[in-house]
Protein backbone atom coordinates (compact mmCIF):
# COMPACT_ATOMS: atom_id res chain seq x y z
CA UNK A 1 0.00 0.00 0.00
CA UNK A 2 2.72 2.39 1.05
CA UNK A 3 4.60 1.64 -2.12
CA UNK A 4 1.62 2.39 -4.33
CA UNK A 5 1.08 5.67 -2.54
CA UNK A 6 4.72 6.58 -2.96
CA UNK A 7 4.62 5.72 -6.65
CA UNK A 8 1.49 7.81 -7.10
CA UNK A 9 3.12 10.75 -5.34
CA UNK A 10 6.23 10.45 -7.44
CA UNK A 11 4.21 10.31 -10.62
CA UNK A 12 2.27 13.38 -9.56
CA UNK A 13 5.40 15.32 -8.70
CA UNK A 14 6.90 14.44 -12.07
CA UNK A 15 3.80 15.77 -13.77
CA UNK A 16 3.42 18.91 -11.70
CA UNK A 17 5.61 21.25 -13.75
CA UNK A 18 3.45 20.41 -16.74
CA UNK A 19 0.13 20.83 -15.01
CA UNK A 20 0.77 23.98 -12.96
CA UNK A 21 -0.07 27.02 -15.05
CA UNK A 22 2.06 30.17 -14.91
CA UNK A 23 0.37 31.85 -12.01
CA UNK A 24 2.35 35.07 -12.08
CA UNK A 25 1.21 36.32 -15.47
CA UNK A 26 -2.33 37.65 -14.99
CA UNK A 27 -4.93 37.29 -17.76
CA UNK A 28 -5.20 41.07 -18.13
CA UNK A 29 -1.50 41.28 -18.99
CA UNK A 30 -1.62 38.85 -21.89
CA UNK A 31 -1.29 40.40 -25.33
CA UNK A 32 -3.84 39.79 -28.07
CA UNK A 33 -1.22 38.82 -30.60
CA UNK A 34 0.03 35.31 -29.69
CA UNK A 35 3.35 35.79 -31.50
CA UNK A 36 4.05 38.97 -29.54
CA UNK A 37 2.91 37.32 -26.32
CA UNK A 38 5.26 34.36 -26.77
CA UNK A 39 8.14 36.78 -27.38
CA UNK A 40 7.13 38.66 -24.24
CA UNK A 41 7.13 35.41 -22.25
CA UNK A 42 10.55 34.46 -23.59
CA UNK A 43 12.00 37.85 -22.66
CA UNK A 44 10.36 37.82 -19.23
CA UNK A 45 11.96 34.46 -18.50
CA UNK A 46 15.40 35.97 -19.08
CA UNK A 47 14.88 38.90 -16.73
CA UNK A 48 15.49 38.70 -13.01
CA UNK A 49 12.91 40.01 -10.59
CA UNK A 50 14.74 42.61 -8.51
CA UNK A 51 12.56 42.10 -5.47
CA UNK A 52 12.78 38.30 -5.16
CA UNK A 53 16.12 38.04 -6.99
CA UNK A 54 16.11 34.33 -7.82
CA UNK A 55 12.93 34.32 -9.85
CA UNK A 56 12.41 35.66 -13.32
CA UNK A 57 9.81 38.38 -13.71
CA UNK A 58 7.75 35.78 -15.56
CA UNK A 59 7.55 33.67 -12.37
CA UNK A 60 7.28 36.40 -9.80
CA UNK A 61 4.18 37.80 -8.18
CA UNK A 62 5.95 40.95 -6.97
CA UNK A 63 4.26 44.19 -8.09
CA UNK A 64 7.49 45.42 -9.66
CA UNK A 65 7.75 42.20 -11.69
CA UNK A 66 4.25 42.82 -12.98
CA UNK A 67 5.16 46.40 -13.90
CA UNK A 68 8.21 45.15 -15.77
CA UNK A 69 6.16 42.50 -17.60
CA UNK A 70 3.74 45.19 -18.72
CA UNK A 71 6.66 47.38 -19.73
CA UNK A 72 8.18 44.57 -21.82
CA UNK A 73 4.82 44.09 -23.55
CA UNK A 74 4.46 47.84 -24.16
CA UNK A 75 7.90 47.98 -25.76
CA UNK A 76 7.06 44.99 -27.97
CA UNK A 77 3.79 46.57 -29.02
CA UNK A 78 5.70 49.74 -29.88
CA UNK A 79 7.70 47.59 -32.31
CA UNK A 80 10.96 47.07 -30.42
CA UNK A 81 13.08 44.03 -31.23
CA UNK A 82 13.79 41.51 -28.44
CA UNK A 83 17.30 42.90 -28.03
CA UNK A 84 16.00 46.45 -27.87
CA UNK A 85 13.64 45.48 -25.06
CA UNK A 86 16.43 43.77 -23.10
CA UNK A 87 18.59 46.84 -23.62
CA UNK A 88 15.79 49.07 -22.38
CA UNK A 89 15.66 47.15 -19.11
CA UNK A 90 19.43 46.79 -18.63
CA UNK A 91 19.88 50.53 -19.26
CA UNK A 92 17.85 51.06 -16.11
CA UNK A 93 18.75 48.13 -13.91
CA UNK A 94 22.15 47.03 -15.21
CA UNK A 95 23.38 43.58 -16.23
CA UNK A 96 22.22 42.33 -12.87
CA UNK A 97 18.70 41.80 -14.23
CA UNK A 98 19.91 39.35 -16.84
CA UNK A 99 19.55 35.80 -15.54
CA UNK A 100 22.19 34.79 -18.08
CA UNK A 101 25.13 37.13 -17.53
CA UNK A 102 26.68 38.49 -20.75
CA UNK A 103 30.21 37.56 -21.77
CA UNK A 104 32.42 40.61 -21.27
CA UNK A 105 35.54 41.84 -19.49
CA UNK A 106 33.92 42.15 -16.06
CA UNK A 107 32.37 38.67 -16.24
CA UNK A 108 35.45 36.93 -17.63
CA UNK A 109 36.26 35.16 -14.35
CA UNK A 110 32.69 33.93 -14.14
CA UNK A 111 32.73 32.37 -17.60
CA UNK A 112 36.36 31.28 -17.90
CA UNK A 113 36.96 30.39 -14.23
CA UNK A 114 35.52 26.87 -14.16
CA UNK A 115 37.33 25.90 -17.36
CA UNK A 116 40.58 27.36 -16.04
CA UNK A 117 40.24 25.30 -12.84
CA UNK A 118 39.44 22.19 -14.87
CA UNK A 119 42.48 22.77 -17.06
CA UNK A 120 44.65 23.32 -14.01
CA UNK A 121 43.38 20.07 -12.51
CA UNK A 122 43.99 18.19 -15.75
CA UNK A 123 47.52 19.59 -16.00
CA UNK A 124 48.19 18.64 -12.37
CA UNK A 125 46.88 15.10 -12.89
CA UNK A 126 48.92 14.71 -16.08
CA UNK A 127 52.13 15.83 -14.36
CA UNK A 128 51.45 13.59 -11.37
CA UNK A 129 50.74 10.52 -13.49
CA UNK A 130 53.75 11.11 -15.71
CA UNK A 131 55.93 11.41 -12.62
CA UNK A 132 54.60 8.10 -11.30
CA UNK A 133 55.11 6.31 -14.59
CA UNK A 134 58.72 7.50 -14.49
CA UNK A 135 59.13 5.74 -11.12
CA UNK A 136 57.47 2.58 -12.38
CA UNK A 137 59.71 2.49 -15.45
CA UNK A 138 62.66 2.17 -13.09
CA UNK A 139 64.13 5.64 -13.24
CA UNK A 140 64.83 5.53 -9.51
CA UNK A 141 65.20 1.77 -8.96
CA UNK A 142 68.32 -0.27 -9.45
CA UNK A 143 68.13 -3.07 -12.07
CA UNK A 144 67.81 -6.65 -10.81
CA UNK A 145 71.02 -8.32 -9.78
CA UNK A 146 71.95 -11.66 -11.43
CA UNK A 147 70.87 -13.53 -8.30
CA UNK A 148 67.46 -11.79 -8.19
CA UNK A 149 66.92 -12.47 -11.87
CA UNK A 150 67.57 -16.22 -11.32
CA UNK A 151 65.09 -16.36 -8.44
CA UNK A 152 62.47 -14.53 -10.43
CA UNK A 153 62.88 -16.90 -13.38
CA UNK A 154 62.56 -19.88 -11.02
CA UNK A 155 59.32 -18.50 -9.56
CA UNK A 156 57.85 -17.81 -12.97
CA UNK A 157 58.71 -21.30 -14.21
CA UNK A 158 57.00 -22.91 -11.21
CA UNK A 159 53.60 -21.77 -12.44
CA UNK A 160 53.77 -23.69 -15.68
CA UNK B 1 59.75 23.61 -5.56
CA UNK B 2 57.88 20.37 -6.13
CA UNK B 3 56.37 20.48 -2.66
CA UNK B 4 55.16 24.00 -3.40
CA UNK B 5 53.36 22.66 -6.46
CA UNK B 6 51.46 20.19 -4.27
CA UNK B 7 50.51 23.05 -1.96
CA UNK B 8 49.04 25.02 -4.86
CA UNK B 9 45.53 23.46 -4.84
CA UNK B 10 45.33 23.99 -1.10
CA UNK B 11 46.33 27.64 -1.43
CA UNK B 12 43.82 28.09 -4.26
CA UNK B 13 41.16 26.58 -2.04
CA UNK B 14 42.02 28.99 0.77
CA UNK B 15 41.91 31.92 -1.67
CA UNK B 16 38.52 30.98 -3.07
CA UNK B 17 37.24 30.36 0.47
CA UNK B 18 38.33 33.83 1.60
CA UNK B 19 36.71 35.41 -1.50
CA UNK B 20 33.41 33.65 -0.80
CA UNK B 21 33.61 34.51 2.89
CA UNK B 22 34.01 38.19 2.06
CA UNK B 23 31.03 37.80 -0.25
CA UNK B 24 28.87 37.05 2.78
CA UNK B 25 29.56 40.56 4.05
CA UNK B 26 27.92 42.10 1.01
CA UNK B 27 24.24 42.88 1.10
CA UNK B 28 22.60 40.93 -1.73
CA UNK B 29 19.82 43.49 -1.86
CA UNK B 30 22.26 46.28 -2.67
CA UNK B 31 22.35 46.09 -6.44
CA UNK B 32 24.78 48.47 -8.11
CA UNK B 33 22.92 51.16 -10.03
CA UNK B 34 23.32 51.23 -13.79
CA UNK B 35 22.70 54.97 -13.78
CA UNK B 36 25.59 56.29 -11.69
CA UNK B 37 27.30 59.21 -13.47
CA UNK B 38 24.60 59.22 -16.13
CA UNK B 39 22.04 62.00 -16.62
CA UNK B 40 18.89 61.55 -14.59
CA UNK B 41 16.05 60.23 -16.76
CA UNK B 42 13.86 62.77 -18.50
CA UNK B 43 10.49 62.89 -16.82
CA UNK B 44 7.63 65.19 -15.92
CA UNK B 45 5.50 64.09 -12.99
CA UNK B 46 2.39 65.96 -11.83
CA UNK B 47 1.95 67.04 -8.24
CA UNK B 48 0.01 64.76 -5.91
CA UNK B 49 -3.64 65.54 -6.74
CA UNK B 50 -4.89 67.93 -4.06
CA UNK B 51 -1.46 69.38 -3.36
CA UNK B 52 -0.66 71.69 -6.28
CA UNK B 53 1.16 74.29 -4.15
CA UNK B 54 4.73 73.12 -4.85
CA UNK B 55 3.99 71.85 -8.33
CA UNK B 56 5.10 68.49 -9.68
CA UNK B 57 8.62 67.30 -10.35
CA UNK B 58 10.38 67.26 -13.70
CA UNK B 59 13.97 66.68 -14.79
CA UNK B 60 14.35 70.44 -15.47
CA UNK B 61 14.08 71.13 -11.73
CA UNK B 62 17.04 68.90 -10.98
CA UNK B 63 19.55 71.14 -12.72
CA UNK B 64 21.33 74.07 -11.10
CA UNK B 65 22.04 72.86 -7.58
CA UNK B 66 23.02 69.61 -5.94
CA UNK B 67 19.78 67.90 -4.95
CA UNK B 68 18.59 64.72 -3.34
CA UNK B 69 15.73 62.83 -4.94
CA UNK B 70 13.93 60.57 -2.49
CA UNK B 71 11.49 57.90 -3.61
CA UNK B 72 8.89 57.29 -0.90
CA UNK B 73 5.37 56.06 -0.25
CA UNK B 74 2.92 56.31 2.62
CA UNK B 75 2.59 52.51 2.70
CA UNK B 76 6.32 52.02 3.16
CA UNK B 77 7.34 51.56 6.78
CA UNK B 78 11.10 52.28 6.38
CA UNK B 79 10.11 55.58 4.69
CA UNK B 80 8.59 56.69 7.94
CA UNK B 81 11.76 55.68 9.77
CA UNK B 82 13.96 57.78 7.47
CA UNK B 83 11.55 60.73 7.42
CA UNK B 84 13.19 62.61 10.34
CA UNK B 85 16.58 62.17 8.65
CA UNK B 86 15.25 63.57 5.37
CA UNK B 87 13.59 66.42 7.25
CA UNK B 88 16.83 67.36 8.98
CA UNK B 89 18.72 67.15 5.68
CA UNK B 90 16.28 69.57 4.10
CA UNK B 91 15.60 71.98 6.97
CA UNK B 92 18.91 72.07 8.84
CA UNK B 93 21.61 70.71 6.59
CA UNK B 94 20.70 72.83 3.58
CA UNK B 95 20.17 70.16 0.92
CA UNK B 96 17.25 70.57 -1.46
CA UNK B 97 15.22 67.39 -1.30
CA UNK B 98 12.72 66.41 -3.97
CA UNK B 99 10.27 63.57 -3.58
CA UNK B 100 8.89 60.96 -5.92
CA UNK B 101 5.73 59.54 -4.42
CA UNK B 102 5.78 55.92 -5.58
CA UNK B 103 2.51 54.10 -6.33
CA UNK B 104 0.56 55.81 -3.62
CA UNK B 105 -3.06 56.81 -3.24
CA UNK B 106 -3.19 60.63 -3.30
CA UNK B 107 -5.29 60.88 -0.14
CA UNK B 108 -2.97 58.49 1.73
CA UNK B 109 0.08 60.44 0.62
CA UNK B 110 -1.45 63.77 1.69
CA UNK B 111 -2.47 62.42 5.09
CA UNK B 112 1.00 60.98 5.56
CA UNK B 113 2.66 64.29 4.69
CA UNK B 114 0.41 66.36 6.94
CA UNK B 115 1.01 63.95 9.81
CA UNK B 116 4.78 63.62 9.41
CA UNK B 117 5.64 66.97 7.88
CA UNK B 118 6.66 67.79 4.32
CA UNK B 119 10.39 68.40 3.86
CA UNK B 120 10.21 68.14 0.06
CA UNK B 121 10.75 71.21 -2.15
CA UNK B 122 8.47 69.52 -4.69
CA UNK B 123 6.89 66.11 -5.06
CA UNK B 124 6.06 64.25 -8.25
CA UNK B 125 3.33 61.63 -8.05
CA UNK B 126 4.36 58.45 -9.85
CA UNK B 127 1.15 56.50 -9.59
CA UNK B 128 1.88 53.75 -12.10
CA UNK B 129 5.58 53.53 -11.21
CA UNK B 130 6.80 53.98 -14.78
CA UNK B 131 9.06 56.94 -14.07
CA UNK B 132 10.53 55.10 -11.10
CA UNK B 133 11.43 52.22 -13.42
CA UNK B 134 13.33 54.76 -15.53
CA UNK B 135 15.23 55.62 -12.36
CA UNK B 136 15.97 51.96 -11.71
CA UNK B 137 13.91 51.89 -8.53
CA UNK B 138 13.29 48.38 -7.21
CA UNK B 139 12.17 49.09 -3.68
CA UNK B 140 11.24 52.10 -1.63
CA UNK B 141 12.81 54.05 -0.09
CA UNK B 142 15.63 54.93 -2.45
CA UNK B 143 17.60 58.15 -2.59
CA UNK B 144 19.64 59.64 -5.42
CA UNK B 145 22.14 62.50 -5.28
CA UNK B 146 21.99 64.67 -8.40
CA UNK B 147 24.82 67.03 -9.30
CA UNK B 148 24.40 70.53 -10.72
CA UNK B 149 24.31 69.27 -14.28
CA UNK B 150 21.48 66.90 -13.47
CA UNK B 151 23.56 63.72 -13.39
CA UNK B 152 22.98 60.92 -10.87
CA UNK B 153 26.10 60.63 -8.73
CA UNK B 154 25.14 58.43 -5.82
CA UNK B 155 22.36 56.05 -4.95
CA UNK B 156 21.29 54.72 -1.60
CA UNK B 157 18.85 51.83 -1.34
CA UNK B 158 16.85 51.57 1.86
CA UNK B 159 16.20 54.13 4.57
CA UNK B 160 18.72 56.93 5.02
CA UNK B 161 20.30 56.87 8.45
CA UNK B 162 22.12 59.73 10.23
CA UNK B 163 25.31 57.73 9.69
CA UNK B 164 24.80 57.49 5.91
CA UNK B 165 24.05 61.22 5.79
CA UNK B 166 27.16 62.14 7.80
CA UNK B 167 29.54 59.76 6.09
CA UNK B 168 28.27 59.67 2.51
CA UNK B 169 25.67 62.26 1.59
CA UNK B 170 27.06 65.43 3.16
CA UNK B 171 30.71 64.94 2.04
CA UNK B 172 29.43 64.11 -1.46
CA UNK B 173 27.19 67.21 -1.53
CA UNK B 174 30.13 69.37 -0.48
CA UNK B 175 32.35 67.82 -3.12
CA UNK B 176 29.72 68.18 -5.88
CA UNK B 177 29.02 71.82 -5.01
CA UNK B 178 32.69 72.61 -5.48
CA UNK B 179 33.00 70.71 -8.73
Amino acid sequence: MKRILLAALLALSALSPAITPALAVQPDEVLQDPALESRARAISQELRCLVCQNQSIDDSNAPLARDLRLLVRDRLKAGDSDNKVMEFITDRYGDYVLLRPPFKATTLVLWIGPFAVLLLGAAGTFLFLRGRRGVAAGADTAPLSADERRRLDALLRKDD
Amino acid sequence: MRRLLYLLPFLLFIGVGVAFYLGFERDPRDIPSALIDKPAPTFDLPAIPGQPATGGLSSAKLEGDVTLVNVFASWCIPCKAEHPVITRLSREQGVTVYGINYKDKPEDALTWLSRNGNPYAAIGADQDGRVSIDWGVYGVPESYLIDRKGRIRYKHVGPLTPQVVEEQILPMVKHLRQG
